[in-house]
């Protein structure tokens, strides 16, 4: 296959980015996206040219550490799937593909298609877990947790921390992200103690990272690659007005 | 031509000598404590944080001392644990099915083919119920019932059900556990946390680990970072075959230059392939994909009788089909341990019955199971990973059987560590997969999570505080010799990398090393084919360093540079690998020697011979340098020294 890939580059955080076409004459239907771009890297490497920067590690789409903007939508064209394990299937010959970093005020961009998401961190570390110093646990089956609650936990648990909800927000929210951890923690029977601090703090730690606020528009539903659903706003926002009101 | 010299035997002398049962009461009991008000004053550096380093970081800082950690990801959430599928093993008995700590010791010796010192195996069967109360603890959510209690399920190996899981994504749960008990001392200042920063270095101050040279990925800063003591949770070096399940950029240059610095390395050559892993479609191919083990509970592994079969399997009737693990494992069937349903794969393939593209995969087919208990629960069960497959290959594995071909997945080699985790070097402690200590020649499914939350909550918080309360520690400073030429090498390091602009790409290197490495030191090992890439070897190493070519500069971000640090590192490994599998003359768990099996194709151990730890020293990289090997001897009085048997 024969595609162009049209990639934002910026050689840094100062500098002004533009986008730039390269062509791969030899893309492969069985390819990821990101064996694409490394084939790409291997050619600009030899012709002297600066290879593509970009983020990725497990390549198995559970690490979170890869994302790009394909045509306008946060990991491309497939729903739930990251970018290392989108394929050049999904691709036809001739296409011209715009390759772009994650576009949010939250997220600075570091260079061509990596951005700063340590915001997302930072919210984790206002409140995003349960006080449990090591040792001091009681037996696991001290505290039976019904299969409909920890099924919910579980998939809100499943969030990866790619950062695609924010790019895909209009708003450039993290409501997504931090709803997911609200939703995980605060269901459980564990996580009551800590229930109401910890919505409050996560939201006041993701309005001062500068996300945007969220309007309902639900992109970051279709963009997220673990399908985390509009349920979790929901109920951050019910955990949010709870917390609030003072009620324990 | 021999390539190594032998040295003094080596043993670990932390162990005290009592009854199994009370080694590690009796050791923590003697273990010296830093008085809690006294802690603040110490540090420690922590390099990794995956379940290893973030458990170990975490605890550590609750616990009061100053923890100086660092990640080359963007965030301690991404570390490698994350992508582990199936479960972590723990002694609970939930289910009443004749389990407990003695028999997880005995199968985790077993199962690793007896190369393992049996003081570490039992720690780990004894600490492994308290991991799992400390996940629940934490809010990891992992599989329940509908009664509301943890669900379990048997893993290869084993015959009881003691894997404790969350669907297919067991390791993200663990790590987020982990990430989260981290960030919440990271949030109370007791956590300095570096990410996208490099180790490139360990510093040893009067025979000391005092401290480590990173580079900061972003900025290509070098910096020095000084304390009283380094841990070292870095993972395992599967990518030194390039191709494996590893991530990307998973990398054993902080291990290597730790071994160069004096720890010595540990049983280089046990690699574990993984047997149900997807096969590879071509060759721009970057990493392959793990399917979790787990799969082979109720997926059955079969290949065509006939040798070059190509039709689709749905044509191909059961009379004409070999469930090859069930004919010649009929006691565990398809859970046979991943060493020997990985080879048994290969073998298959070798008969020219393997499936798919080079006939290089065997069948995983799940229809029975969907015919026993529907496709609504077998989703449950394994939804995602059954979802992954078709996401990599472009097929449904509800109507086609799955291919499925091994992969190199974990090294159980690693740096040679005693019964306190501290490695050769006194103040290196190093925990998790970069540590060789209990696995043996083989590894057990759902026992790595087990060890490396062992390790990092529960096994080196009182041993490193011990060594701290028991060693008067001298000030330092960036301005001391040996930090100085330490960073001096390091950045020297970096500018030759640098200034060398040849012909090949980084990549291409670590390309030809990956096939050297599966050839000769991948699932099936001979002398002739070590003694062949120990010849190739060398000039490689000597062909990178005079035609690699990295771009850009140094001061800047820079990946190819990053790349070409770690695969000039996997180059030495490959070899040291090459020379321990060569030494190793018999087959154990992940080391198979062609030349020592059964007349039936079983490995062969060698007790009289080989019943020890290879624990080699760095000799050098010179012409005619060659490593010492020192043997650690390892006495089995409690689990009895026998072949192992799965049929």
């Amino acid at each position: 296959m024969k595609l162009t890939l049209r990639i934002w580059r910026q050689a840094s955080p100062d500098e002004p980015g533009r986008m730039v076409a390269y062509e791969v004459p030899d893309a492969n239907p069985d390819m990821s996206f990101l064996e694409l771009l490394d084939v790409l890297n291997e050619r600009l490497t030899l012709e002297g040219d600066d290879p593509v920067s970009f983020d990725h590690d497990c390549r198995e789409g559970i690490c979170g550490a890869c994302g790009v903007v394909i045509n306008g939508q946060a990991h491309g064209p497939r729903e739930r799937t990251t970018t290392c394990q989108l394929h050049i299937r999904e691709f036809n010959d001739g296409d011209v593909i715009d390759v772009e970093p994650w576009r949010s005020v939250a997220f600075g961009v570091i260079k061509d298609l990596m951005v700063d998401r340590s915001g997302l961190d930072r919210i984790i570390q206002a409140g995003g877990y349960i006080s449990a110093p090591t040792g001091s646990a009681p037996e696991a089956h001290s505290t039976p947790v019904p299969k409909p609650i920890a099924d919910t936990a579980f998939d809100n648990a499943t969030c990866i921390g790619c950062g695609a909800c924010v790019a895909a927000c209009p708003n450039g929210s993290s409501m997504l992200f931090t709803s997911a951890k609200v939703a995980h923690l605060n269901s459980l029977p564990q996580g009551a103690p800590e229930r109401a601090e910890r919505v409050l703090n996560l939201v006041e730690a993701m309005d001062a990272e500068g996300f945007g606020g969220c309007t309902n528009t639900g992109e970051c539903t279709v963009a997220c690659p673990k399908g985390i659903p509009m349920d979790s706003i929901a109920t951050l926002n019910r955990e949010y007005l709870r917390a609030s009101l003072g009620r324990k | 031509m021999t390539f190594y010299k032998i040295g003094d035997d080596i043993a670990d002398t932390t162990a005290p000598d009592v009854p199994i049962e009370q080694r590690w009461d009796k050791r923590r009991f003697d273990a010296k404590l830093v008085n809690p008000a006294n802690r603040r004053r110490h540090s420690v550096i922590v390099v990794g944080t995956g379940l290893a380093g973030g458990a170990a970081g975490a605890t550590l800082a609750e616990q009061g001392y100053r923890v100086i950690q660092f990640c080359y990801q963007d965030s301690p959430r991404r570390a490698h644990s994350i992508a582990a599928q199936g479960g972590i093993n723990a002694a609970k008995n939930y289910r009443n099915d004749g389990d407990s700590v003695y028999r997880l010791f005995y199968d985790t010796v077993k199962g690793g083919d007896f190369r393992a010192r049996e003081s570490n195996v039992y720690r780990l069967a004894q600490t492994s119920t308290q991991i799992i109360d400390q996940c629940v603890a934490q809010g990891v959510p992992f599989a329940r019932e509908y009664g509301g209690l943890l669900d379990t399920r048997s893993f290869g190996g084993v015959q009881v059900a003691r894997t404790f899981y969350a669907r297919g994504q067991t390791g993200q749960q663990l790590l987020i556990g982990a990430y989260q008990a981290l960030s919440r001392q990271i949030d109370a200042g007791n956590v300095e946390m570096h990410a996208r920063t490099e180790m490139l270095d360990l510093i040893v101050i009067d025979g000391r680990a005092r401290g480590i040279v990173a580079r900061d990925l972003i900025t290509g800063q070098v910096s020095t970072y000084l304390a009283d003591a380094v841990v070292l949770a870095t993972g395992g070096y599967g990518n030194v075959f390039y191709l494996s399940t590893n991530a990307k950029n998973s990398n054993a240059s902080a291990i290597w230059r730790a071994h160069r610095r004096g720890a010595y390395f540990a049983n280089p050559c046990y690699t574990q392939i993984h047997p149900t892993c997807i096969p590879r479609s071509g060759d721009y191919q970057g990493k392959l994909t793990l399917m979790s083990e787990s799969l082979r509970n109720d997926g059955r592994i079969w290949v065509p009788k006939n040798p070059g079969d190509t039709r689709s399997p749905d044509q191909i009737p059961e009379a004409e089909r070999d469930y090859y693990l069930e004919r010649i494992y009929p006691g565990f069937g398809n859970l046979v341990p991943r060493d020997i349903a990985s080879r048994a794969a290969k073998n298959q393939c070798d008969l020219g019955r393997g499936v798919g593209p080079g006939g290089l995969g065997v069948y995983l087919d799940f229809a029975d199971a969907i015919r026993r208990m529907g496709e609504d629960k077998v989703r449950e069960k394994y939804g995602n990973l059954f979802e992954m497959y078709d996401r990599i290959t472009g097929e449904d594995p509800y109507k086609v059987p799955m291919r499925i071909y091994p992969a190199v997945h974990y090294t159980m080699g690693g740096l040679w560590v005693d019964y306190d985790l501290q490695s050769t070097i006194p103040g290196c402690f190093v925990v998790g997969e970069a540590n060789f200590s209990d696995h043996g020649a083989n590894r057990l499914g759902a026992s790595a999570l087990m060890q490396g939350l062992a390790d990092g909550y529960f096994v080196l918080p009182p041993m490193l505080g011990n060594y701290i309360a028991s060693t008067k520690l001298e000030k330092v400073d960036a301005s001391h010799p040996a930090v100085v030429d330490t960073v001096n090498e390091a950045t020297g390091r970096l500018t030759r990398l640098l200034s060398i602009d040849g012909e090949r790409t980084v990549d291409s290197f670590h390309r030809e090393l990956g096939e050297i490495m599966w050839e000769e030191c991948g699932m099936a090992r001979s002398e002739d084919g070590l003694r062949k890439a120990l010849g190739r070897l060398p000039e490689l190493r000597e062909e990178f360093w005079r035609s690699v070519k990295v771009p850009g500069t140094g001061d800047q971000l820079n990946q190819s540079l990053e790349r070409a640090n770690r695969v000039s590192d996997f180059l030495e490994l490959g070899e040291l690998m090459c020379v321990d599998a060569l030494h190793r003359e018999e087959s154990c768990g992940g080391h198979f020697r062609v030349e020592s099996q059964t007349p039936d194709g079983e490995a062969r151990r060698d007790d009289d011979r080989f019943a020890y730890a290879g624990a080699w020293e760095f000799g050098g990289t010179g012409t005619g340098d060659q490593p010492i090997l020192h043997k650690e001897p390892l006495n089995f009085d409690y689990v009895h020294l026998a072949q192992r048997n799965y049929a």
